[in-house]
């Protein structure tokens, strides 16, 4: 039993974090709301929960009662859910609080948080730069120290490539190993709730906690919830890849050297380290932006304006509802991937797109299982191929934003545990290792996640 | 074959499936319930919510499609139809489309014009219904009702197989018949848990390949069926006959003015851009799952009307009377059963007295098949007269009791004693002395007109065999 008083303290003392880390417009909710929430959520906690007190953030596209749930969108400004996610029910019953709601991409579309209607996340060490996307606001709280832990979600990196480059730990778990229910759908075939923590244990911990079996949701598994494993001595017996196709020529050189000393560092743990060929990764960012647009375009049909959020149109012509509401309500990054996803799955388009697209999908899960069928445990690799980059940077040029997902999307493609962790910084900004994991084996990679972590200079230039 | 035309149609059937609650959520499917009351996050589409196949939906669809002959596919997958509608909240139907749960089926109809003839079935597919949209309930607004989003439907596609208006109402009556004594469908088309598109085209007598086809919509009850079928025929034929061609596309009937009128091609120039919907598994049924399904069927109306007639005798016409409605064949065989009545007098008592009672009655079948059985044996063993029965029958499906009770209380047990009927046959002898001369002089078939006589002076009362013996001993000189 912790003691009762534990959970008030916490929420009076982020709610004064968070008022104080405005600048980074991490945290949609207002603070005089938030605290109001967090105070009255701390006398309902149960003390004997295993989160009890603790706080953790809600990237804005998972509904909570507490909270309006926009998605980062106009077209849900002001939209209350009715229910609340199984996740964030699950934190609840495990005593957490539920710390407001942070800002994101728009409908978790974008990898920098630029693309938020109600305006763009600050990097926390640097106010020039992103802090990555799309679930930048969860990892800007988390590096802030505002929260030890937060959720976020995963449609092709959008936990692991923030948590990179704030320097914090971001884990995707495999697909189905955490519900859906109550996550707004981007990629519903990709998308799954990742969770953010200052170190491996922290965010392990929220994860155990909202895994396992949910009715509501018949893609998630029907298995236990994850049982952490304790922290190993060594990696001895541990078989840890190196894909080959993750270190092209061109890789930023800190981000490189940043790899070759966490590597350095699993061998003289006693891991075995083995050069692999994940051959179909090339075509990894092009197959993601054909079934995520594809799936998108499908799953945000529904935003018209007809039963929910604002209507931009006074008309009585419903064909003049919709256009009007969907044209003003979506941002221009929303926009482009519904008409790339509607385009795809057209019809006479559909075969030479979509249908080519889930080939190669099954060709990419392929590659990894023939690696792991020969004995590999786990694969290395950074998360992203360069540190932040400033605002402002990529947000004319959607195909280079879409190459800052280019080592994190095979994951979500072959519906596989990942997470990032910090491996070391340059010129002050985090560099994060990637660690893949085979399916519902997360166990094994938090193992090799918590040895890493106790060894590699997370703060330290490379 | 209209003059010198050949029609050919095919028919779309959607049947509401008999289940509590709807197809991939928890509420109630019933028909009904005030507007939007039946609705929950995950029918309206609220952001977040995630469809969960049900269970009882997926049976009745397996069995559906095992009464309806088809191949019942081991994995299916369930597909997002995608298209803007007000009352579609998810901007998306969930459906099946390139890999339906079952094809290949076939159903056996009576054709007025051809006989006995066989409609293949393309495919059967599990879907979920729309919400409805009611565009008369406030001036200038259309109002809509989520209760029906997501109730649970199965859609029956046939091939090109009818070729008159009539051959596709009787297949429908066929398709009702088999749904409802299954009990997978209330097939109330009032009710819209039966609706019905269908593709029509005609062609020259003689000729072989298919004509541009059109499809017909909102044919809302089956008395309309006929009739929309005929005006879309012969508004083909009057066009190709004036030198015009038919042009694809989708006629709305309407029943008030029995017209139709081709759809805007605003409303219908959908490119639906199906793809499998990620947030259900593929359906995969083990062999054991279909196997129960398929022990779950009653036996279909088909193999029944076969049965009654080579186990009771039947004739073809009056088996297909008695099964036509699952209530009546099992009526009839409760006669059977009970003892008392032979299968031919039983059949004609359910066809005469307990259908046109329950006609009158609310389609309810009031006198218990016991009841009725006791009743014919007493017919059978001399008691009633069959008008006397008829009598009894009506009191008791009126007030319900004991069948010789009754006809002691209303004093129309026969009268079987010499004595008293030997008065009835000499007074009806005295008074007809004309016919009797006539009889003797070999007019025998008078013999039914003394029987008449003697039954009316009885006041029905007087055994009809007895009072024979009598009369043709009394006859004879």
């Amino acid at each position: 039993m912790s003691d009762p008083n534990e959970a008030l303290v916490n929420a009076k003392a982020v709610a004064e974090r968070i008022t104080k880390t405005r600048r980074l417009n991490a945290c949609l909710t207002p603070p005089k709301e938030l605290r109001a929430s967090l105070v009255q959520q701390a006398a309902m906690a149960h003390p004997s929960g295993v989160l009890y007190g603790m706080p953790v953030g809600v990237k804005d596209n998972i509904c909570t009662l507490e909270f309006t749930t926009t998605c980062g969108s106009r077209i849900l400004e002001g939209y209350r859910s009715p229910y609340e996610a199984t996740a964030v029910a699950r934190l609840k019953t495990a005593g957490a609080l539920i710390a407001g709601k942070s800002n994101c991409d728009e409908f978790a579309m974008g990898s920098s948080t630029e693309h938020s209607a109600y305006g763009r996340a600050v990097h926390p060490l640097d106010k020039a730069r992103v802090p990555g996307g799309s679930s930048g606001g969860s990892a800007a709280l988390v590096a802030a120290g505002v929260v030890p832990a937060a959720l976020g979600s995963e449609t092709g990196g959008s936990v692991r490539q923030p948590a990179s480059f704030c320097g914090i730990v971001g884990i995707k778990p495999t697909y189905g190993r955490v519900s859906r229910y109550g996550l707004v759908a981007f990629g519903s075939s990709l998308d799954q709730i990742g969770v953010f923590g200052r170190s491996v244990h922290d965010a392990a911990r929220v994860l155990s906690v909202i895994s396992g079996r949910d009715a509501r949701d018949t893609t998630c598994e029907d298995r236990d919830p994850l049982r952490l494993p304790t922290v190993p001595e060594s990696l001895q017996g541990f078989v840890i890849g190196v894909p080959r196709e993750y270190f092209p020529t061109d890789l930023d050189p800190g981000v490189r050297r940043a790899c070759d000393q966490a590597i350095r560092m699993m061998r003289d743990l006693g891991a075995a380290i083995r050069e692999v060929s994940l051959p179909h990764t090339a075509y990894a960012v092009p197959t993601y932006y054909i079934i995520a647009p594809a799936e998108a375009s499908s799953n945000l049909a529904r935003y018209d304006g007809a039963r929910y959020g604002p209507r931009f149109n006074g008309s009585t012509d419903v064909r003049a509802l919709y256009r009007e509401t969907r044209g003003q309500g979506f941002g221009a990054e929303v926009r482009r991937r519904i008409l790339v996803g509607t385009y795809v799955l057209s019809s006479g388009y559909y075969d030479a797109y979509y249908r080519k697209a889930q080939q190669m999908r099954s060709l990419i899960a392929q590659d990894f299982r023939n690696v792991f069928d020969r004995g590999v445990d786990l694969l290395f690799t950074p998360t992203t191929p360069t540190p932040a980059f400033k605002a402002g940077e990529k947000i004319t040029d959607p195909v280079a934003m879409y190459l800052s997902d280019i080592f994190t999307v095979t994951a979500n493609l072959a519906g596989l545990p990942a997470l990032s962790l910090p491996i070391g910084r340059i010129k002050g900004l985090p560099v994060g290792g990637q660690l893949i994991g085979q399916a519902f084996l997360e166990d094994e990679m938090l193992e090799a996640a918590y040895a890493l972590e106790r060894v590699v200079p997370a703060a330290g230039e490379v | 074959m209209a003059n010198g035309w050949e029609t050919v149609i095919g028919l779309e059937t959607h049947v509401q499936l008999r289940t509590v609650s709807k197809m991939f959520c928890g509420c109630s499917a019933a028909f009904g319930a005030p507007p939007n009351t039946n609705v929950c996050p995950v029918c309206l589409g609220l952001p977040g919510a995630l469809p969960v196949a049900n269970e009882m939906a997926v049976k009745l669809a397996v069995r559906a499609a095992l009464a309806l002959g088809c191949t019942v596919h081991a994995h299916s997958v369930f597909a997002r139809k995608n298209y803007f509608y007000p009352d579609l909240p998810k901007g998306y139907q969930i459906s099946q489309f390139e890999q339906p749960l079952s094809t290949d089926g076939s159903v056996t109809y009576l054709s007025p014009d051809r006989g006995l003839l066989t409609a293949t079935i393309a495919r059967l597919h599990l879907e979920e219904d729309a919400g409805k949209s009611l565009h008369d309930r406030f001036p200038r607004r259309t109002a809509v009702d989520l209760n029906r989003c997501g109730v649970p439907l199965i859609e029956i596609v046939t091939g090109p197989d009818f070729r008159s208006p009539q051959e596709a109402r009787a297949y429908l009556l066929t398709l009702k018949q088999v749904l409802e004594y299954s009990g997978i469908s209330d097939v109330d088309m009032e009710k819209g848990s039966l609706r019905v598109d269908a593709n029509v085209s005609v062609r020259r007598a003689g000729e072989t390949a298919l004509g541009t086809k059109t499809e017909v919509k909102n044919i809302n009850s089956f008395a309309y069926v006929e009739k929309a079928l005929t005006v879309e025929r012969d508004r083909q034929v009057a066009l190709r006959e004036s030198g015009g061609s038919v042009v694809q596309q989708t006629m709305l009937y309407d029943s008030k003015t029995n017209s139709v009128r081709a759809q805007r091609l605003k409303e219908e120039s959908h490119d639906y851009r199906y793809f499998p919907d990620p947030d259900l598994p593929p359906l995969v049924l083990s062999p054991e799952f279909i196997a129960e399904q398929q022990t779950a069927l009653p036996e279909l109306p088909a193999r029944k009307r076969e049965r009654f007639v080579a186990e009771y005798g039947l004739s073809l016409a009056d088996a297909a009377v008695l099964t036509a409605e699952r209530p009546v064949a099992d009526y009839f065989e409760g006669v059977v059963r009970a003892g008392g009545a032979d299968a031919k007098s039983a059949a004609n008592w359910v066809m005469g007295e307990v259908l046109g009672d329950a006609k009158d009655n609310g389609e309810q079948l009031r006198v218990t098949p016991v009841g009725l059985a006791q009743l014919i044996g007493l017919v059978k063993g001399g008691t009633l007269s069959h008008q006397a029965a008829k009598r009894v029958f009506t009191d008791l499906a009126a007030h319900g009791g004991d069948p010789r009770a009754i006809a002691e209380s209303l004093g129309l047990i026969q009268v079987a004693d010499t004595g008293v009927l030997a008065g009835w046959v000499s007074d009806v002898l005295g008074a007809h002395a004309n016919e009797v001369s006539r009889y003797q002089k070999g007019e025998t078939k008078l013999l039914q007109f003394f029987v008449g006589q003697v039954m009316k002076a009885s006041r029905g009362k007087a055994d009809p065999k007895l009072t024979q013996r009598l009369l043709e001993e009394k006859l004879t000189p």
